[in-house]
């Protein structure tokens, strides 16, 4: 079977080989196998040294002291470890926390928790081109709020989020801001010497190293308190304890340097392939990429195919493994909440698809990708009840329709 | 997701698709389901003077076991009475398309668009 072409790296990415050779030399008997936090014995110190090695090379990346990096096992941990760990320890200062409707699940969730307990979360809503300003976030605040929180690119729609500008405002209130960087490392600059960001969620697999490592950048000046999530051995400064994954954590690090090295010359090919990509697809009828057309990073296209149901448009995709805004596993179809917080009707964010471009993909993958998707797109129109309702002029949302 | 032969052999090839003239005294028509839901099915049949179903078109907006439901039952249409098409059950679509408990409610549209096309051809006689 010819594999489908990769065009999901938005989901995740391949570790890069680079960094696959340096994650093997950290596990067997002849590798760098030991505790890092052996402190009696050469096997502990090289293991420690390539961890604090690595833990350099992540604050590099973001302009950070490696002090403020503390290892965790993903994206998903750091947010929660961020916003519980603030919630927990500033609670006597308030309970009122900000985010928005098209953040992570691991950042909504966590707030669904909160608000379990107690504290009030403000969702803030997008505009319809998905982005929050920093004058929402100022008329959100109020007395008692202790933490913002909000991307930094949003992992569906890949639009980016002025952080700079949001950070004036929230440490002008003494207010602490939390910002998801899993989609934005590598792919856009990150200077935390200059943006007063508080604390920055980072995951490695979004940016060619291995899944289950991640950090949290936790600002020293002004200095952040949290109050730990997994107790233990006292790992991380008390803020995360558990040994410490010597290979997974050099893994990120080299990824995270490569990622320095190569941003420059992976975002111009990429930017050209995508372009390439909405160049081949745009002028078909009744075609729109969601999201702010420039605010974005280049390496996603969300795009939606009016008329056309997402599910089937997968199903005739097979030869390309990208993901759908929609997913008809229940007798009430799903859309994507970021796009119904977008405002996009529900037929419009059913027939959407994104498309990420990453480090390994090709000018042909680009090709074969527009070539089945015009081909799957008329396919699937000539079978549409609702494109033939649109040809004959017909306004659909003034049918009436036998919703079931 | 992994599909059933049968869905896929219905949706790479789907049969009788079109359309027929709404306002033709001998053509029933059923548009059932809505865009929120992420399908519409629109079934017609042709019934001639002895109220047999002379032919039968479909267009489905909806995943792959919703365009194949749609499918199926244009082809089993054919040749029936309306008291025999009548009597297709969701059961049976489901069954014949082997449809995971996730896809039934795509036969159950099916089931419907076919009692709306012989009800609204009914309605016209
Ligand atoms: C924006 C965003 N936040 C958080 C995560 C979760 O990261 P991880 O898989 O490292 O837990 C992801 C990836 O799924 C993401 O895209």
């Amino acid at each position: 079977m010819k594999l489908p072409i990769f065009l999901d790296y938005s989901a995740t990415t391949p570790v890069d080989p680079r960094v696959a050779k340096l994650m093997c030399d950290c596990l067997t008997q002849e590798g760098n196998f030991g505790n890092p936090a052996s402190r009696s014995h050469i096997y502990g110190w090289q293991a420690e040294e390539a961890v604090e090695n690595a833990r350099r090379q992540v604050a590099d990346l973001v302009k950070a002291d490696p002090r403020e990096i503390v290892w965790t096992s993903g994206a998903t941990e750091s947010n929660n470890l961020a916003i519980k760990g603030v919630a927990h320890f500033y609670h006597k200062k308030g309970k009122h926390i900000i985010t928005s409707k098209i953040e992570h699940k691991a950042v909504l969730d966590t707030c669904r928790q909160l608000e379990r307990e107690g504290f009030e979360v403000t969702y803030l809503d997008p505009t319809t081109d998905g982005l929050i300003s920093a004058q929402q976030v100022a008329d959100a605040l109020r007395e008692d709020t202790i933490l913002v929180s909000l991307m930094h690119v949003n992992n569906e729609i890949g639009v980016i989020t002025d952080i700079a500008a949001i950070a004036e405002v929230t440490r002008a209130n003494k207010v602490l801001f939390h910002v998801d960087a899993a989609q934005s490392t590598g792919k856009i600059e990150i200077d935390l010497t200059a943006a007063k960001v508080d604390l920055m969620s980072f995951s490695a697999h979004k940016t060619y190293g291995p899944k289950g490592v991640g950090a949290l950048y936790v600002s020293r000046k002004p200095r952040v308190r949290l109050e730990a999530q997994i107790h233990g051995g006292g790992h991380e400064r008390g803020m995360r304890s558990g040994t410490l994954a010597t290979h997974q954590i050099v893994g990120m690090g080299a990824a995270f340097a490569i990622a320095q090295e190569e941003m420059d010359s992976d975002n111009v090919r990429i930017k050209r392939l995508s372009e390439r990509l909405w160049n081949g697809v745009k002028d078909m009828e009744e075609v729109y990429m969601n999201g702010h057309p420039t605010q974005r990073v280049p390496g996603n296209a969300n795009i939606s195919f009016n008329f056309v149901e997402g599910e089937s448009l997968l199903m005739s995709l097979r030869e390309l493994a990208v993901s759908s805004g929609s997913a008809c596993t229940s007798a009430s179809l799903e859309p994507s909440y970021v796009l119904r917080a977008l405002g996009m009707n529900d037929e419009l964010a059913h027939s959407s698809i994104r498309f990420s471009i990453g480090r390994f993909t090709t000018e042909e993958d680009i090709d074969q990708a527009i070539e089945l998707s015009l081909n799957a797109v008329n396919k699937l129109r000539a079978l549409s009840p609702l494109w033939d309702m649109f040809k004959d002029g017909i306004d659909l949302d003034t049918v009436q329709w036998a919703a079931h | 997701m992994a599909y059933s032969e049968q869905v896929l052999d219905h949706y790479e090839n789907p049969r009788n698709v079109g359309k027929m003239d709404e306002q033709d005294a001998h053509v029933g028509t059923g548009m059932v389901g809505a865009p929120a839901c992420g399908d519409v099915m629109r079934l017609q049949i042709k019934v001639n003077d002895s109220g047999v179903i002379e032919d039968a078109k479909f267009k489905t907006y909806g995943c792959g076991s919703a365009i194949a439901s749609s499918s199926l039952v244009t082809e089993w249409m054919k040749g029936m009475t309306l008291d025999q098409a009548g009597e297709i059950r969701n059961s049976n679509i489901s069954e014949e398309l082997a449809l995971p408990p996730v896809k039934i409610h795509c036969s159950v549209l099916a089931e419907d668009a076919i009692k709306a096309a012989i009800h609204d051809y009914k309605s016209k006689q």
